[in-house]
Protein backbone atom coordinates (compact mmCIF):
# COMPACT_ATOMS: atom_id res chain seq x y z
CA UNK A 1 0.00 0.00 0.00
CA UNK A 2 2.81 2.38 -0.71
CA UNK A 3 3.08 3.94 -3.93
CA UNK A 4 6.34 5.84 -5.69
CA UNK A 5 5.23 9.48 -6.77
CA UNK A 6 7.27 12.34 -8.71
CA UNK A 7 5.97 16.01 -7.68
CA UNK A 8 7.30 19.33 -8.66
CA UNK A 9 7.49 21.26 -5.95
CA UNK A 10 8.43 24.83 -6.30
CA UNK A 11 10.09 24.65 -9.47
CA UNK A 12 12.00 21.37 -8.19
CA UNK A 13 11.59 17.81 -9.15
CA UNK A 14 10.85 15.84 -6.18
CA UNK A 15 10.48 12.16 -5.61
CA UNK A 16 9.26 10.14 -2.88
CA UNK A 17 7.55 6.69 -2.05
CA UNK A 18 4.11 7.39 0.39
CA UNK A 19 1.69 5.32 2.39
CA UNK A 20 -1.52 5.45 0.32
CA UNK A 21 -2.92 7.19 3.29
CA UNK A 22 -0.73 10.26 3.20
CA UNK A 23 -2.46 13.64 2.55
CA UNK A 24 -0.32 16.15 0.00
CA UNK A 25 -0.15 17.59 3.04
CA UNK A 26 1.84 15.42 4.94
CA UNK A 27 4.40 14.38 1.68
CA UNK A 28 5.29 17.99 1.59
CA UNK A 29 5.82 18.79 5.14
CA UNK A 30 7.19 15.51 6.53
CA UNK A 31 8.37 13.57 3.39
CA UNK A 32 9.72 16.16 1.24
CA UNK A 33 10.42 19.05 4.16
CA UNK A 34 8.33 21.82 2.56
CA UNK A 35 7.23 23.39 5.32
CA UNK A 36 5.70 26.57 4.10
CA UNK A 37 1.84 24.53 3.90
CA UNK A 38 0.64 24.27 7.41
CA UNK A 39 -1.62 22.01 9.39
CA UNK A 40 -4.10 24.00 11.37
CA UNK A 41 -7.45 22.01 11.51
CA UNK A 42 -6.35 18.94 8.76
CA UNK A 43 -10.16 19.15 7.58
CA UNK A 44 -10.51 21.67 5.63
CA UNK A 45 -12.08 24.16 7.82
CA UNK A 46 -9.06 26.42 8.08
CA UNK A 47 -7.66 26.93 4.95
CA UNK A 48 -3.75 27.11 6.85
CA UNK A 49 -2.23 24.24 4.22
CA UNK A 50 -3.46 25.85 1.04
CA UNK A 51 -1.29 25.03 -2.07
CA UNK A 52 -1.92 25.99 -5.53
CA UNK A 53 -1.74 22.38 -7.52
CA UNK A 54 -1.91 23.34 -11.22
CA UNK A 55 -1.73 26.88 -10.32
CA UNK A 56 -5.43 26.48 -8.90
CA UNK A 57 -5.54 26.80 -4.81
CA UNK A 58 -6.51 23.89 -2.96
CA UNK A 59 -6.60 22.64 0.13
CA UNK A 60 -3.58 19.78 0.77
CA UNK A 61 -4.56 18.31 3.77
CA UNK A 62 -8.13 17.10 1.93
CA UNK A 63 -6.52 15.27 -0.95
CA UNK A 64 -4.15 12.25 -1.21
CA UNK A 65 -0.26 12.17 -2.70
CA UNK A 66 -0.70 9.41 -4.21
CA UNK A 67 -3.33 11.20 -6.63
CA UNK A 68 -0.80 13.42 -7.79
CA UNK A 69 1.86 11.80 -9.36
CA UNK A 70 3.05 14.08 -11.72
CA UNK A 71 1.60 17.68 -10.78
CA UNK A 72 3.14 20.79 -10.42
CA UNK A 73 2.57 22.33 -6.56
CA UNK A 74 3.52 25.57 -6.07
CA UNK A 75 3.87 26.48 -1.78
CA UNK A 76 4.15 30.73 -0.21
CA UNK A 77 7.98 29.38 -0.02
CA UNK A 78 7.97 29.30 -4.05
CA UNK A 79 6.10 32.05 -5.29
CA UNK A 80 8.64 34.81 -4.90
CA UNK A 81 11.37 35.57 -7.52
CA UNK A 82 14.63 34.91 -6.55
CA UNK A 83 15.17 37.39 -4.08
CA UNK A 84 11.86 39.76 -4.88
CA UNK A 85 8.67 38.91 -3.08
CA UNK A 86 5.91 38.30 -5.08
CA UNK A 87 3.85 40.75 -5.16
CA UNK A 88 1.00 39.37 -2.56
CA UNK A 89 3.82 38.53 -0.02
CA UNK A 90 5.30 42.19 -0.83
CA UNK A 91 1.55 43.54 0.26
CA UNK A 92 1.35 41.53 3.39
CA UNK A 93 4.71 42.92 4.53
CA UNK A 94 3.58 46.75 3.80
CA UNK A 95 0.29 45.99 5.11
CA UNK A 96 0.80 43.82 8.47
CA UNK A 97 -1.44 41.29 6.81
CA UNK A 98 -0.30 39.15 9.79
CA UNK A 99 0.13 38.78 13.44
CA UNK A 100 1.65 35.01 14.55
CA UNK A 101 2.04 34.20 10.69
CA UNK A 102 0.92 30.50 10.77
CA UNK A 103 -2.21 31.34 8.86
CA UNK A 104 0.08 33.15 6.15
CA UNK A 105 1.73 30.71 3.33
CA UNK A 106 -1.67 29.91 3.14
CA UNK A 107 -3.52 33.25 2.98
CA UNK A 108 -1.13 33.86 0.28
CA UNK A 109 -1.57 31.40 -2.07
CA UNK A 110 -5.02 31.66 -1.77
CA UNK A 111 -4.98 35.26 -2.28
CA UNK A 112 -2.96 34.45 -5.26
CA UNK A 113 -5.05 32.78 -7.02
CA UNK A 114 -8.31 34.73 -5.98
CA UNK A 115 -6.75 37.18 -7.92
CA UNK A 116 -6.29 35.04 -11.09
CA UNK A 117 -10.11 34.07 -10.56
CA UNK A 118 -11.23 37.28 -10.52
CA UNK A 119 -9.19 38.73 -13.06
CA UNK A 120 -10.38 35.80 -15.29
CA UNK A 121 -14.29 36.96 -14.57
CA UNK A 122 -15.64 34.53 -12.12
CA UNK A 123 -18.25 35.47 -10.00
CA UNK A 124 -18.90 35.06 -6.28
CA UNK A 125 -21.58 34.82 -4.14
CA UNK A 126 -21.70 38.53 -3.30
CA UNK A 127 -21.25 39.60 -7.36
CA UNK A 128 -24.51 41.03 -8.09
CA UNK A 129 -24.09 40.63 -12.16
CA UNK A 130 -23.16 37.23 -12.65
CA UNK A 131 -21.40 38.23 -16.20
CA UNK A 132 -19.96 41.40 -15.67
CA UNK A 133 -16.51 41.72 -14.82
CA UNK A 134 -15.78 41.74 -11.42
CA UNK A 135 -14.54 44.64 -8.93
CA UNK A 136 -12.98 43.16 -5.79
CA UNK A 137 -14.26 45.14 -3.26
CA UNK A 138 -14.15 44.60 0.45
CA UNK A 139 -17.02 42.43 0.03
CA UNK A 140 -15.61 40.54 -2.67
CA UNK A 141 -12.63 40.09 -0.98
CA UNK A 142 -13.60 38.85 2.31
CA UNK A 143 -15.99 36.50 0.83
CA UNK A 144 -13.33 34.96 -1.78
CA UNK A 145 -10.91 34.61 1.03
CA UNK A 146 -13.36 33.06 3.31
CA UNK A 147 -11.34 29.58 3.17
CA UNK A 148 -8.56 31.12 4.95
CA UNK A 149 -9.31 31.76 9.08
CA UNK A 150 -6.95 33.87 10.85
CA UNK A 151 -6.80 33.14 14.51
CA UNK A 152 -4.91 36.19 15.75
CA UNK A 153 -7.82 38.04 13.87
CA UNK A 154 -5.49 39.67 11.21
CA UNK A 155 -8.81 40.07 9.25
CA UNK A 156 -8.19 44.11 8.98
CA UNK A 157 -4.50 44.13 7.88
CA UNK A 158 -4.98 40.71 5.60
CA UNK A 159 -7.97 42.70 3.36
CA UNK A 160 -6.07 45.68 3.12
CA UNK A 161 -2.73 43.68 1.77
CA UNK A 162 -5.28 41.84 -0.61
CA UNK A 163 -7.22 45.11 -1.50
CA UNK A 164 -3.70 46.79 -2.24
CA UNK A 165 -2.16 43.60 -4.36
CA UNK A 166 -5.32 43.47 -5.93
CA UNK A 167 -4.82 47.75 -6.87
CA UNK A 168 -8.53 48.16 -6.08
CA UNK B 1 -7.05 5.08 8.54
CA UNK B 2 -7.40 2.17 7.66
CA UNK B 3 -4.25 1.05 5.00
CA UNK B 4 -6.58 0.83 1.07
CA UNK B 5 -5.46 0.44 -2.46
CA UNK B 6 -5.10 3.14 -4.86
CA UNK B 7 -6.32 2.78 -8.33
CA UNK B 8 -6.19 4.88 -11.12
CA UNK B 9 -9.83 4.26 -13.54
CA UNK B 10 -8.68 5.05 -16.88
CA UNK B 11 -12.45 4.10 -18.51
CA UNK B 12 -16.18 3.98 -16.56
CA UNK B 13 -16.98 0.73 -17.42
CA UNK B 14 -13.76 -1.14 -16.04
CA UNK B 15 -13.86 1.35 -12.93
CA UNK B 16 -17.71 0.59 -12.24
CA UNK B 17 -16.42 -3.41 -12.55
CA UNK B 18 -14.02 -2.97 -9.94
CA UNK B 19 -16.30 -1.44 -7.47
CA UNK B 20 -19.34 -3.46 -8.25
CA UNK B 21 -16.53 -6.58 -7.32
CA UNK B 22 -15.31 -5.54 -4.27
CA UNK B 23 -17.92 -4.64 -1.59
CA UNK B 24 -14.98 -2.52 0.01
CA UNK B 25 -14.01 -0.58 -2.50
CA UNK B 26 -15.35 3.16 -3.38
CA UNK B 27 -14.85 5.63 -5.92
CA UNK B 28 -12.82 8.88 -5.19
CA UNK B 29 -13.55 12.15 -6.87
CA UNK B 30 -12.57 15.15 -5.71
CA UNK B 31 -12.02 13.88 -1.92
CA UNK B 32 -13.07 16.63 -0.09
CA UNK B 33 -16.10 14.89 1.74
CA UNK B 34 -14.85 11.23 1.47
CA UNK B 35 -11.29 11.85 2.56
CA UNK B 36 -11.98 13.61 5.59
CA UNK B 37 -14.70 10.60 7.05
CA UNK B 38 -11.53 8.49 6.27
CA UNK B 39 -9.50 10.39 9.08
CA UNK B 40 -12.39 10.71 11.41
CA UNK B 41 -12.79 6.80 11.04
CA UNK B 42 -16.46 7.17 9.26
CA UNK B 43 -15.38 5.84 6.01
CA UNK B 44 -13.02 2.84 6.07
CA UNK B 45 -12.64 1.90 2.15
CA UNK B 46 -10.29 -1.08 1.48
CA UNK B 47 -9.60 0.63 -2.38
CA UNK B 48 -9.99 3.75 -3.78
CA UNK B 49 -10.90 4.13 -7.09
CA UNK B 50 -9.67 7.59 -8.62
CA UNK B 51 -12.22 8.62 -11.21
CA UNK B 52 -10.82 11.98 -11.62
CA UNK B 53 -8.96 11.68 -14.53
CA UNK B 54 -11.49 10.10 -16.44
CA UNK B 55 -12.83 11.76 -19.89
CA UNK B 56 -16.10 13.28 -17.77
CA UNK B 57 -14.33 16.40 -17.19
CA UNK B 58 -16.40 18.50 -19.42
CA UNK B 59 -19.49 21.04 -20.06
CA UNK B 60 -20.96 20.24 -23.44
CA UNK B 61 -24.10 21.55 -25.60
CA UNK B 62 -26.50 19.19 -25.76
CA UNK B 63 -28.63 19.00 -29.10
CA UNK B 64 -32.09 20.26 -27.12
CA UNK B 65 -30.40 23.40 -26.20
CA UNK B 66 -29.58 21.95 -23.28
CA UNK B 67 -26.05 21.47 -21.04
CA UNK B 68 -24.23 18.32 -20.05
CA UNK B 69 -22.12 18.94 -17.07
CA UNK B 70 -19.45 15.75 -17.10
CA UNK B 71 -18.73 14.29 -13.25
CA UNK B 72 -15.64 15.59 -13.00
CA UNK B 73 -16.35 19.04 -14.04
CA UNK B 74 -15.00 21.12 -10.96
CA UNK B 75 -17.75 22.89 -8.68
CA UNK B 76 -15.32 25.97 -9.19
CA UNK B 77 -15.78 25.23 -13.08
CA UNK B 78 -19.12 24.50 -13.15
CA UNK B 79 -20.27 27.88 -11.57
CA UNK B 80 -18.32 29.99 -13.53
CA UNK B 81 -18.70 28.48 -17.03
CA UNK B 82 -20.23 31.39 -19.28
CA UNK B 83 -23.57 29.38 -20.62
CA UNK B 84 -24.11 28.06 -16.85
CA UNK B 85 -24.02 31.66 -15.78
CA UNK B 86 -25.90 33.02 -18.40
CA UNK B 87 -28.62 30.53 -19.13
CA UNK B 88 -28.90 28.08 -15.36
CA UNK B 89 -27.86 30.97 -12.73
CA UNK B 90 -29.51 29.65 -10.01
CA UNK B 91 -26.74 26.77 -10.55
CA UNK B 92 -24.27 28.95 -10.47
CA UNK B 93 -25.18 31.13 -7.64
CA UNK B 94 -25.94 27.49 -5.90
CA UNK B 95 -22.60 26.98 -6.57
CA UNK B 96 -21.15 29.98 -4.89
CA UNK B 97 -23.03 30.21 -1.84
CA UNK B 98 -21.47 26.54 -1.01
CA UNK B 99 -18.13 25.52 0.71
CA UNK B 100 -14.82 28.11 0.09
CA UNK B 101 -12.87 29.06 -3.19
CA UNK B 102 -10.50 26.01 -2.63
CA UNK B 103 -13.32 23.38 -2.01
CA UNK B 104 -15.08 24.26 -4.85
CA UNK B 105 -11.75 23.69 -6.87
CA UNK B 106 -11.25 20.42 -5.89
CA UNK B 107 -15.21 19.65 -5.17
CA UNK B 108 -16.77 17.86 -8.43
CA UNK B 109 -20.11 17.61 -10.10
CA UNK B 110 -20.59 13.88 -8.57
CA UNK B 111 -18.98 14.39 -5.57
CA UNK B 112 -20.90 16.55 -4.33
CA UNK B 113 -23.95 14.91 -4.85
CA UNK B 114 -22.46 11.95 -3.06
CA UNK B 115 -21.13 13.79 0.26
CA UNK B 116 -22.93 12.39 2.99
CA UNK B 117 -25.69 13.18 4.40
CA UNK B 118 -24.92 14.08 7.58
CA UNK B 119 -24.89 16.09 11.57
CA UNK B 120 -22.63 16.32 14.12
CA UNK B 121 -23.31 13.29 15.93
CA UNK B 122 -22.31 11.21 12.16
CA UNK B 123 -19.02 12.56 11.83
CA UNK B 124 -18.71 11.71 16.26
CA UNK B 125 -17.17 8.16 16.13
CA UNK B 126 -17.65 7.93 19.99
CA UNK B 127 -21.69 8.41 19.82
CA UNK B 128 -24.29 6.38 18.07
CA UNK B 129 -25.52 6.64 14.68
CA UNK B 130 -28.04 4.82 12.52
CA UNK B 131 -26.42 6.27 9.94
CA UNK B 132 -22.87 5.59 10.63
CA UNK B 133 -24.04 2.28 12.74
CA UNK B 134 -27.18 1.18 11.39
CA UNK B 135 -29.64 -0.07 14.56
CA UNK B 136 -27.05 1.93 17.10
CA UNK B 137 -29.34 4.65 17.74
CA UNK B 138 -29.54 8.39 16.64
CA UNK B 139 -27.72 10.66 18.99
CA UNK B 140 -29.71 13.76 17.77
CA UNK B 141 -32.97 12.93 18.77
CA UNK B 142 -32.94 14.73 21.71
CA UNK B 143 -29.82 15.82 21.43
CA UNK B 144 -28.48 19.01 19.78
CA UNK B 145 -30.30 19.54 16.93
CA UNK B 146 -30.35 23.27 15.27
CA UNK B 147 -28.62 21.85 11.71
CA UNK B 148 -31.22 19.13 11.72
CA UNK B 149 -34.18 18.19 9.40
CA UNK B 150 -37.81 19.71 9.70
CA UNK B 151 -39.43 17.74 6.87
CA UNK B 152 -39.08 13.94 5.87
CA UNK B 153 -36.99 12.82 8.87
CA UNK B 154 -37.79 9.61 10.74
CA UNK B 155 -37.58 7.85 14.20
CA UNK B 156 -34.46 6.41 12.60
CA UNK B 157 -32.07 10.07 11.70
CA UNK B 158 -32.96 13.73 11.19
CA UNK B 159 -29.83 14.40 9.18
CA UNK B 160 -29.53 17.12 6.84
CA UNK B 161 -28.34 17.04 2.91
CA UNK B 162 -25.84 20.07 2.91
CA UNK B 163 -25.31 20.82 -0.78
CA UNK B 164 -25.90 24.20 -2.07
CA UNK B 165 -25.73 22.85 -5.84
CA UNK B 166 -27.84 20.08 -5.84
CA UNK B 167 -30.54 22.37 -4.49
CA UNK B 168 -29.93 24.36 -7.54
CA UNK B 169 -30.12 21.62 -9.92
CA UNK B 170 -33.36 20.15 -8.41
CA UNK B 171 -35.47 23.25 -9.68
CA UNK B 172 -34.18 23.06 -13.05
CA UNK B 173 -35.59 19.41 -13.96
CA UNK B 174 -32.32 18.00 -14.58
CA UNK B 175 -31.54 14.00 -14.87
CA UNK B 176 -28.37 12.32 -13.57
CA UNK B 177 -26.55 10.12 -15.79
CA UNK B 178 -25.38 6.60 -14.19
CA UNK B 179 -22.79 4.18 -15.52
CA UNK B 180 -24.05 0.58 -14.07
CA UNK B 181 -23.36 -3.25 -14.96
CA UNK B 182 -25.81 -2.95 -17.37
CA UNK B 183 -24.80 -0.02 -19.18
CA UNK B 184 -26.33 3.27 -18.61
CA UNK B 185 -29.34 4.57 -17.34
CA UNK B 186 -30.74 8.00 -16.23
CA UNK B 187 -32.01 8.72 -13.35
CA UNK B 188 -34.61 11.99 -12.50
CA UNK B 189 -32.69 14.26 -9.95
CA UNK B 190 -35.01 13.82 -7.44
CA UNK B 191 -34.54 10.67 -7.98
CA UNK B 192 -31.28 10.67 -6.69
CA UNK B 193 -31.25 11.11 -3.37
CA UNK B 194 -33.65 9.25 -0.30
CA UNK B 195 -35.52 10.46 2.53
CA UNK B 196 -33.83 8.33 5.44
CA UNK B 197 -36.49 6.08 6.13
CA UNK B 198 -35.59 2.79 8.23
CA UNK B 199 -32.10 2.88 6.12
CA UNK B 200 -30.89 6.05 7.28
CA UNK B 201 -27.40 4.54 6.06
CA UNK B 202 -28.51 4.67 2.06
CA UNK B 203 -28.24 8.28 0.98
CA UNK B 204 -28.51 8.14 -2.72
CA UNK B 205 -31.15 5.49 -4.82
CA UNK B 206 -27.50 4.07 -6.45
CA UNK B 207 -26.44 0.73 -6.18
CA UNK B 208 -22.94 -0.13 -4.86
CA UNK B 209 -20.59 0.23 -8.12
CA UNK B 210 -23.06 2.11 -9.84
CA UNK B 211 -20.70 5.42 -11.20
CA UNK B 212 -22.42 8.70 -12.05
CA UNK B 213 -21.14 9.88 -15.38
CA UNK B 214 -22.90 13.50 -16.25
CA UNK B 215 -25.77 15.26 -14.70
CA UNK B 216 -28.32 16.78 -17.94
CA UNK B 217 -29.63 20.04 -18.10
CA UNK B 218 -32.75 20.13 -19.93
CA UNK B 219 -32.98 23.55 -22.09
CA UNK B 220 -33.85 26.48 -19.96
CA UNK B 221 -36.82 27.94 -22.54
CA UNK B 222 -38.30 31.00 -22.17
CA UNK B 223 -36.66 33.49 -20.18
CA UNK B 224 -37.51 32.54 -16.45
CA UNK B 225 -36.45 34.47 -13.75
CA UNK B 226 -34.73 32.32 -10.56
CA UNK B 227 -33.02 32.75 -7.45
CA UNK B 228 -30.89 31.21 -4.89
CA UNK B 229 -31.32 32.67 -1.00
CA UNK B 230 -29.15 31.25 1.40
CA UNK B 231 -29.28 32.11 5.07
CA UNK B 232 -26.43 30.76 7.44
CA UNK B 233 -24.89 31.57 11.11
CA UNK B 234 -22.38 32.96 9.48
CA UNK B 235 -21.90 35.72 6.07
CA UNK B 236 -19.75 32.67 4.84
CA UNK B 237 -18.15 29.22 4.23
CA UNK B 238 -21.26 27.51 6.29
CA UNK B 239 -24.10 25.10 5.98
CA UNK B 240 -27.66 26.58 5.41
CA UNK B 241 -29.53 26.55 7.87
CA UNK B 242 -32.20 26.98 5.24
CA UNK B 243 -31.90 27.70 1.47
CA UNK B 244 -34.21 28.06 -1.44
CA UNK B 245 -33.72 27.75 -4.98
CA UNK B 246 -36.98 28.94 -6.92
CA UNK B 247 -36.98 29.07 -11.15
CA UNK B 248 -40.55 31.27 -12.03
CA UNK B 249 -42.59 32.16 -15.07
CA UNK B 250 -44.99 34.93 -14.77
CA UNK B 251 -47.78 36.49 -16.71
CA UNK B 252 -50.30 38.91 -16.25
CA UNK B 253 -49.27 39.08 -12.78
CA UNK B 254 -49.63 35.41 -12.67
CA UNK B 255 -48.16 32.35 -11.84
CA UNK B 256 -48.01 30.49 -14.34
CA UNK B 257 -44.88 28.10 -14.03
CA UNK B 258 -42.58 27.52 -10.86
CA UNK B 259 -40.26 24.88 -9.09
CA UNK B 260 -38.93 25.32 -5.92
CA UNK B 261 -36.28 23.24 -3.51
CA UNK B 262 -35.41 24.12 -0.53
CA UNK B 263 -32.02 22.83 1.43
CA UNK B 264 -30.73 22.29 4.54
CA UNK B 265 -34.17 20.86 6.21
CA UNK B 266 -34.27 17.37 4.66
CA UNK B 267 -32.20 14.57 4.53
CA UNK B 268 -32.53 15.41 0.84
CA UNK B 269 -32.57 18.79 -1.40
CA UNK B 270 -36.82 18.62 -0.69
CA UNK B 271 -38.71 19.87 -3.70
CA UNK B 272 -41.34 21.72 -2.57
CA UNK B 273 -44.22 20.29 -4.51
CA UNK B 274 -46.87 21.85 -2.14
CA UNK B 275 -45.96 24.94 -2.77
CA UNK B 276 -45.62 24.60 -6.24
CA UNK B 277 -49.16 23.26 -6.68
CA UNK B 278 -50.36 26.28 -4.51
CA UNK B 279 -48.66 28.78 -6.75
CA UNK B 280 -49.16 27.23 -10.00
CA UNK B 281 -52.12 29.88 -11.73
CA UNK B 282 -52.20 31.96 -8.08
CA UNK B 283 -51.76 35.81 -8.38
CA UNK B 284 -47.96 36.72 -7.68
CA UNK B 285 -48.77 38.52 -4.62
CA UNK B 286 -47.54 38.10 -1.09
CA UNK B 287 -50.32 36.25 0.36
CA UNK B 288 -49.94 33.86 -2.60
CA UNK B 289 -46.54 33.38 -0.98
CA UNK B 290 -47.33 32.89 2.65
CA UNK B 291 -50.27 30.24 1.31
CA UNK B 292 -47.54 28.68 -0.57
CA UNK B 293 -45.01 28.47 2.47
CA UNK B 294 -47.51 27.55 4.86
CA UNK B 295 -48.67 24.48 2.27
CA UNK B 296 -45.53 23.26 2.09
CA UNK B 297 -44.45 23.61 5.94
CA UNK B 298 -47.70 21.86 7.38
CA UNK B 299 -46.37 18.93 7.77
CA UNK B 300 -43.30 20.33 9.16
CA UNK B 301 -41.88 18.68 12.55
CA UNK B 302 -39.61 20.45 14.33
CA UNK B 303 -36.63 19.23 17.04
CA UNK B 304 -36.32 20.60 20.51
CA UNK B 305 -33.20 22.79 19.04
CA UNK B 306 -35.08 24.09 14.78
CA UNK B 307 -37.78 24.97 15.90
CA UNK B 308 -37.19 28.06 14.30
CA UNK B 309 -36.50 26.76 11.24
CA UNK B 310 -39.78 26.78 10.19
CA UNK B 311 -40.43 30.44 10.41
CA UNK B 312 -36.76 30.81 8.38
CA UNK B 313 -38.29 28.85 5.85
CA UNK B 314 -41.35 30.64 5.40
CA UNK B 315 -39.72 34.16 5.81
CA UNK B 316 -37.25 32.94 3.11
CA UNK B 317 -39.07 31.26 0.45
CA UNK B 318 -41.95 34.57 0.68
CA UNK B 319 -38.85 37.28 0.57
CA UNK B 320 -37.57 34.91 -2.36
CA UNK B 321 -40.64 35.16 -4.40
CA UNK B 322 -41.34 38.33 -3.39
CA UNK B 323 -38.22 39.82 -4.42
CA UNK B 324 -38.14 38.09 -8.14
CA UNK B 325 -42.00 39.54 -8.50
CA UNK B 326 -41.77 42.88 -7.26
CA UNK B 327 -42.37 44.68 -11.03
CA UNK B 328 -45.48 43.07 -11.50
CA UNK B 329 -46.77 44.43 -8.53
Amino acid sequence: MHADIEIEVDGEVRSTTVDTRTTLLDALRDRLGVTAPKKGCDHGQCGACTVLLHGRRVLSCLTLAVAHDGAVVTTAAGVAVGDALHPVQEAFVDHDGFQCGFCTPGQICSAIAMLEEAAAGHPSHVTDDLVAPVTLDDDEIRERMSGNLCRCGAYVNILAAVRSAAGT
Amino acid sequence: MRPFDYEVATDAPSAVAVVVGRADAAFLGGGTNLIDHMKLGIADPALLVDVTRLPTGEITDRPDGGLRIGATVRNSDLAADRRVRERYPVLSQALLAGASGQIRNMATTAGNLHQRTRCVYFQDVTTPCNKREPGSGCSALGGYTRYHAILGASEHCIATHPSDMAVGLAVLDASVIVAGVDGERSVPFEDLHRLPGDRPDLDTTLAHGELVTAVDLPAPGRPVRSAYRKVRDRASYAFALVSVAVVLSVDDATVTDVRIALGGVAHKPWRAHRAEAVLRGAPATVVSYERAADAELEPAAPQDGNGFKVPMTRATLVATLRDLTTEDR
